[in-house]
């Protein structure tokens, strides 16, 4: 109970300043967003189009699997080694970006290829080009999957940034850590509280725009 | 004044055969933790999801709490849940497998009860008219047809255990996540490519063996085919 109350006293004394919690939480949901445009960016296209030829099946499904089995934190550490580790920030996004990428192809695939065949085929004797059917037809009935990719690459991203500040990161891992080197309980707690509550949000939010989407979808 | 021997360590190369000879026992110590961490929660975590799943499928008024539950654990993010628990478990390494246990839960549960509830009806009134109990229908019917479903859970849960079992470095207990945090410390390449590679490896091998394993307590699901 006493670390309870700490951590809360914790938590409402120490918002401003450089290692104060608002800019942890704008570092933070800054690396987050920005992290998931870029692999939407580069995920989505490849996704959507391999989907859509139905092709490289082995490779969008299987780079999932392959992901969950290199530790996050290894990568981190790798990445701040090699000369990307100079440019500040340059480790976190790349680490960031790797871990959003696979569950986005997966989805994005997997999504596409579960479009029911006969709709497709229908679309195509209406005499639907290739490019019309992908915007028309797959991608709009693929979209909850899709989102659901999205959702699991946030709260992914999310996680891996937290752990981005045990190789130097910033955001509010950043609190964890430096409460862990002043042997700080209350602080510790408080960061934690901090970043499951952050990411709960970030889940909360998915959550609520994959209820909307389908009745965009069956229209 | 002899002048530092001019091998891999010392020009302090990614790739070591000089780190793997000299450093052996600490290597093996890492790995040997990073087994019993992963392990142990693995199968408390079994232990754990086994009797809530098939609460949940008993009961289908559990099911939604018990889901809601287990996915909340999963989307807190590793470093703040091994933090959360520290006021309970302290330095240990009984709060990294307690954390493991968490994330494990969902994944057990999730595909248990997908198992649970694939067993065809007519599969469970062909038993219920042989005169099964509701325990024997369970241990000797139910059990073992979501054992594929089940296997699969286990396997992705097992090698997510291996990769977090990593951060448990913030606490001193991660395995050979700690060589790799010293090793980061120290700008040691060697050590964290070797402790990062040796990660992967475990996460391939358990895996696999589970694999195995799957493939020959589930004779039935290859007889189909040959």
């Amino acid at each position: 109970m006493k670390t309870l109350t700490d951590a809360w006293d914790w938590l409402t004394a120490h918002w401003a300043g450089d290692d104060g919690i608002w800019h942890r939480l704008t570092q933070h949901l800054v690396l987050t967003v920005v992290c998931l445009v870029i692999s939407c960016l580069i995920a989505l296209p490849v996704g959507l189009v391999l989907g859509h030829l139905g092709k490289g099946g082995a490779l969008a499904v299987n780079i999932s699997n392959v992901g969950r089995a290199v530790p996050t934190f290894a990568v981190l550490v790798l990445l701040l080694l090699t000369p990307i580790g100079k440019w500040g920030e340059g480790p976190t996004v790349v680490a960031l970006v790797l871990f959003a990428v696979p569950p986005l192809l997966t989805n994005a695939y997997v999504g596409m290829r579960e479009v029911d065949r006969d709709v497709v085929r229908a679309a195509r004797g209406m005499g639907m080009t290739g490019r019309q059917m992908l915007w028309r037809v797959e991608v709009p009935l693929a979209t909850p999957m899709i989102l659901n990719g999205v959702r699991i690459a946030a709260v992914q991203l999310v996680a891996t940034a937290t752990i981005a500040a045990l190789a130097g990161g910033g955001g509010l891992g950043r609190i964890i850590t430096a409460g862990f080197n002043l042997a700080s309980t209350p602080q510790v707690v408080a960061g934690a509280v901090l970043v499951a509550v952050f990411a709960l949000l970030v889940e909360g939010l998915f959550e609520t725009a994959e209820r909307l989407a389908p009745k965009r979808g069956s229209r | 004044m002899t002048a530092p021997p001019d091998d891999c360590l010392a020009r302090n190369e990614w790739i070591c055969g000089e780190y793997l000879s000299t450093r052996r026992e600490i290597l093996l110590d890492a790995v040997g933790q990073h087994l019993q961490l992963t392990a142990l929660s693995v199968l408390i975590g079994l232990a754990v999801a086994v009797p809530l799943a098939v609460l949940a499928r008993r009961w289908a008024l559990t099911a939604g709490p018990v889901l809601a539950v287990t996915t909340v654990l999963y989307t807190i993010p590793s470093l703040a849940m091994f933090s959360l628990l520290l006021p309970v478990y302290g330095l240990s390494a009984a709060l990294v497998v307690a954390g493991l246990v968490l994330y494990s839960l969902t994944l057990l549960v999730r595909n248990l009860l997908a198992g649970l509830r694939a067993v065809p009806e007519e599969t469970r009134q062909a038993a219920r008219g042989m005169g099964y109990g509701p325990i024997r229908l369970l241990l000797t019917v139910e059990l073992p047809l979501a054992l594929p479903a089940a296997m699969a859970g286990l396997r992705i849960a097992t090698v997510s255990a291996v990769s977090l079992a990593t951060v448990g470095a913030i606490v001193g207990f991660g395995g050979l996540g700690n060589l790799i945090y010293a090793g980061m410390n120290t700008y040691f390449k060697a050590q964290v490519l070797t402790a990062s590679v040796l990660c992967v490896v475990i996460a391939v091998a358990a895996d696999l063996l589970l694999l195995g394993v799957q493939w020959l307590i589930t004779p039935w699901t290859r007889a189909k085919r040959g």
